[in-house]
């Protein structure tokens, strides 16, 4: 093991992080507004993965497939929410249950529509290419995965600090009830933020679709990951987010090439421990 | 009654010393020092706010103690577990009724009698196999007039009947000193007046701590009262003096 | 009282008919009861902390898992578990469920409401790590096969009638042990727990205590069902342990009425059975699966089992809840004037 492997490893760990903060933040911020736990989280990544491959399918531009895949998934999201989510109430138990029978759902629609293959969004040559630095190779879209998980998290920290619905998003997390008393509309709030996760959970599919390929188990399979992303980071706060999907992704990177063998446990056990000690998360405020 | 007995040198059922709660910034309850000997009927009273449930919750270890004592039966139990201290032969009712809503009236009672015995931790046997339980569950709900409802369901009974089951609970494990959280809240005056004669007939050897706003209840069954004032003991004295007090007219009556 | 033994009985009834019934059938059929009744043990399990703790646990598949891995591993590395010794493995997957679960309550059982579910979800991705990843103890993604079912004194469990029978009457035993448990004195406490925890504690119970011991048995009860889940399956693999098995539990659950137990294995055949007969019928019978689920969610938070009840409120009273408050309160009334 030289230094090009702790290089290599370590780019790749945080350039997958930067994935992760995608859906990660969503899920974040859906559980610090609702607390609700968004078990179709995951679906959204996969069901944004496979819109984009349609969208590329039929009109061959990758560039049109972002925004397509992510601003449908998002008003799945907002529709599920709307519709469904809403009528609960405040049940924990049933609003989980529920998000998973539609995650099912999900899952069934997805196999019918893209059949059960396992697909890889291709991104534009220019992306594809590799960039040398120093002697090591580094492929130029991991870079850019970084580059937009940077962007994304910039303007959604922008948003939050410096605007009104910002604020009152903030005021909505750190007590509900207190913000419906100083009159913030917190179903609206709700909505907006439900799909706005959806939106970067498909987001996070398209780009990521690159490189770990669509197919059906993915929606679970990128599931507990982003619980771990919240968890770790801290629940309803951004910067926790980031912090924990940058660990995240570095944990599941160097676990995989130094101890293959307990290399998921290395991350769900930190998480267990971390919600034993400090169920809020780590960054996450009491 | 309870001077002389204090004077006797007996142990106090219930004794407190400094006791004080902060909530951040906010100080709910500051330095409450006072004694309850078998028998005594104490009322508390004081505006909202006051901190009375918040001392309420100290004495029963819902929260715990910024710094202060609680003595139960000579024994410093500041810092022990709510079960631990009803085991001691603590019972409490509380302001907003927090009964099993989807049990039944007996399921209730006899959740209430279980507490304290060890074979709640029973598995192998059905609980309907214990006579001795479900007989005490039977005459506990004879005396308050609840055997023709044992079978309803919680949610099903009446506000009234719900603040009457909060004590037939806390009656249940035989305690030696009872804490009524405003027993009488959002009852009738005939309701209360029913309330107030049922508390007057219990076993005249229980301490009992009552918190009320409802005045004529205070004063039909306090021995003493104390006013709580900013989470302070301004004023303790019987029901006389403390009708005619002129600081507890300005901060309590006259705003009542 | 007279109602708890005529439920009793109608499940007397049931089971008798059931035992009756599909000897006489396919070998499809018997497969699919056998399997049904061994997944039942652990949503039963599972009910036993959601319908009646009032936790839900995104990780109960953990419990099955160590049952069925151990029993795999003891049977293909060791040739354990196959003869009289089948016995003990069954004790040691009760034991090693247990365990487990007193790791778990450990971290667990302090926390309530979704933080029980996150945490839960968290321990459970654990094993499934394990299970997924430790290739020279768990065969990884292939899992491990059983080649062999125990073979004692003149019994063959390789004979699918046989085993049917055996995993029927360790079913029974489960359902039995756990209906006592939830009408014991402990079990009614667990319920006190699940309506209101604190004023539990203010009765005189260690609520904590009270809910890890549950979080034990509901583990020992779900390493049972792992042990016979293997030698049902013959094949132990991540698929076991992994997350949407746990939901599944869960939602099998709910579909019957949480709470109830019988419910659990109701919810148990009803999933099983729209999987194995409605996927060789339609392509999309699981759209007919998430549909269920979202409706029971949606319009029976009660499950099945519920229905009865709902539908004797609907007679009795136009509006129960509030009929019976204002009878009570007229009752109330005369008492006092
Ligand atoms: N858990 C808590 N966290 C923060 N503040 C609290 C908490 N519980 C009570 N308080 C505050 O402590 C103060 C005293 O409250 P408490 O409930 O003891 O009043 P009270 O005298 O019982 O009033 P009421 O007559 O309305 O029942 C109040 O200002 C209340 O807001
Ligand atoms: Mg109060």
């Amino acid at each position: 093991m030289n230094l090009n492997f702790w290089v290599i490893q370590t780019f790749n760990g945080i350039s997958y992080g930067a994935l992760l903060f995608l859906v990660g933040s969503g899920l974040s911020l859906i559980f610090g507004v609702m607390r609700i736990v968004n078990l179709s989280h995951g679906s959204y990544f996969m069901l944004g993965g496979y819109v984009a491959l349609t969208v590329i399918w039929t009109t061959g531009s990758w560039l049109l497939a972002i925004p397509v895949a992510a601003l449908t998934i998002a008003f799945l999201g907002l529709a599920m929410e709307r519709i469904f989510l809403r009528q609960l109430g405040f049940d924990p138990l049933r609003q989980v249950l529920l998000t998973v029978g539609f995650a099912f759902l999900f899952q069934q629609a997805a196999l019918d529509i893209w059949s059960g293959n396992n697909f890889d969004i291709n991104p534009p040559a220019v992306l594809s290419q590799s960039i040398q630095i120093g002697g090591i190779f580094l492929p130029l879209y991991r870079a850019f995965m970084i580059a937009i998980a940077l962007a994304i998290g910039l303007v959604l920290w922008l948003v939050m600090e410096k605007t009104q619905i910002g604020a009152q998003v903030r005021a909505t997390v750190d007590d509900a009830q207190m913000a419906r008393g100083v009159g913030i509309d917190t179903s609206r709030i709700s909505m907006m933020i439900f799909s706005l996760g959806a939106f970067l959970a498909a987001l996070g599919g398209v780009i990521g679709g690159a490189f770990l390929g669509i197919y059906p188990g993915l929606d679970f399979e990128m599931l507990p990951i982003a619980f771990a992303v919240v968890i770790i980071g801290g629940m309803g706060s951004l910067g926790g987010a980031a912090i924990g999907a940058l660990i995240v992704g570095l944990a599941d990177n160097f676990g995989k090439a130094l101890f293959p063998e307990i290399s998921y446990f290395t991350l769900y056990a930190p998480m267990a421990l971390i919600l034993a000690v400090k169920p809020t998360g780590l960054f996450g405020r009491e | 009654m309870s001077a002389d007995t204090a004077a006797n040198g007996q142990t106090p059922v219930l004794e407190l010393k400094g006791l004080s709660k902060s909530f951040g910034g906010l100080h709910a309850v500051r330095g409450v020092t006072f004694k309850i000997m078998p028998g005594d009927r104490k009322a508390i009273i004081g505006p909202n706010g006051a901190g009375k449930t918040t001392l309420f919750n100290l004495i029963t270890g819902i929260f715990p103690a910024s710094s202060g004592q609680v003595l139960l039966f000579g024994q410093d139990i500041t810092g022990w577990q709510s079960h631990r201290r009803t085991a001691l032969g603590m019972a409490r009712t509380f302001q907003i009724t927090s009964l099993f809503p989807r049990l039944t009236v007996l399921d209730n009672v006899l959740l209430a009698i279980e507490g304290l015995r060890p074979s709640k931790f029973v598995m192998w046997r059905f609980l309907s196999s214990y006579r001795d339980v479900y007989d005490k569950a039977h005459q506990l709900l004879e005396q308050a007039a609840f055997a023709d409802r044992a079978n309803t369901e919680v949610r099903y009974l009446s506000h009234g009947e719900q603040r009457q089951l909060e004590i037939v609970l806390g009656l249940a494990s035989d305690p030696k000193i009872l804490l009524l959280d405003e027993p009488a809240a959002g009852l009738s005056s005939g309701e209360s007046v029913e309330m107030t004669e049922f508390l007057m007939r219990l076993d005249p050897e229980l301490a009992i701590l009552l918190i009320e706003h409802d005045m004529d209840v205070v004063f039909d069954l306090a021995h003493t009262i104390s006013v709580l004032h900013f989470g302070e003991v301004l004023e303790t004295g019987k029901p006389e003096q403390i009708k005619n007090s002129q600081k507890v007219q300005e901060i309590y009556l006259g705003t009542g | 009282m007279r109602s708890h033994r005529l439920k009793i009985l109608m499940v007397i009834v049931a089971l008798a008919a059931v035992a009756i019934v599909v000897p006489n059938t396919g070998s499809f059929v018997i497969l699919l009861v056998t399997r049904a009744l061994a997944f039942s043990i652990l949503v039963m399990s599972l009910d036993i902390l959601l319908g009646y703790t009032g936790l839900a646990s995104l990780g109960q598949a953990a419990y099955l898992g160590v049952g069925a891995y151990a029993t795999a591993i003891l049977a293909t590395k060791y040739h354990f578990g196959l003869g009289w010794d089948f016995w003990l493995v069954l004790l040691i997957g009760i034991l090693l469920g247990a365990a487990l679960a007193a790791f778990f309550g450990l971290l667990a059982i302090r926390a309530s409401g979704v933080y029980f579910l996150m945490i839960t979800l968290a321990l459970g991705q654990c094993v499934w790590g394990l299970a997924y990843r430790w290739n020279s103890l768990t065969g990884g993604d292939n899992g491990i096969n059983l080649r062999e079912r125990p073979k004692f004194g003149g019994i063959d469990l390789a004979n699918e009638l046989t085993f049917f029978f055996l995993v029927f009457a360790v079913f029974c035993a489960s359902l039995a042990l756990m209906y006592t448990l939830v009408r014991s004195p402990f079990g009614r406490s667990l319920a006190g727990i699940r309506e209101r925890e604190l004023r539990m504690q203010i009765l005189g119970y260690n609520t904590w205590l009270h809910k890890y011991i549950a979080f034990i048995i509901a583990g020992a009860f779900g390493g049972l069902s792992g042990v016979l889940w293997a030698h049902t399956a013959g094949i132990v693999s991540p698929e076991n342990v992994v997350l949407t098995t746990s939901v599944d539990a869960l939602l099998m659950a709910v579909l019957g009425g949480a709470g109830t137990l019988v419910g659990g294995v109701i919810g148990t055949f009803i999933v099983f059975g729209l999987r194995e007969f409605l996927s060789t019928l339609v392509p999309w019978w699981q759209y007919v699966l998430g549909v269920v689920y979202v409706a029971t969610i949606l319009y029976l938070p009660t499950g099945l089992m519920g229905i009865p009840e709902r539908l004797r409120q609907k007679r009795a009273k136009p509006d129960n809840p509030d009929g019976a408050k204002k009878l009570a309160s007229l009752h109330h009334a005369e008492k006092t004037t």
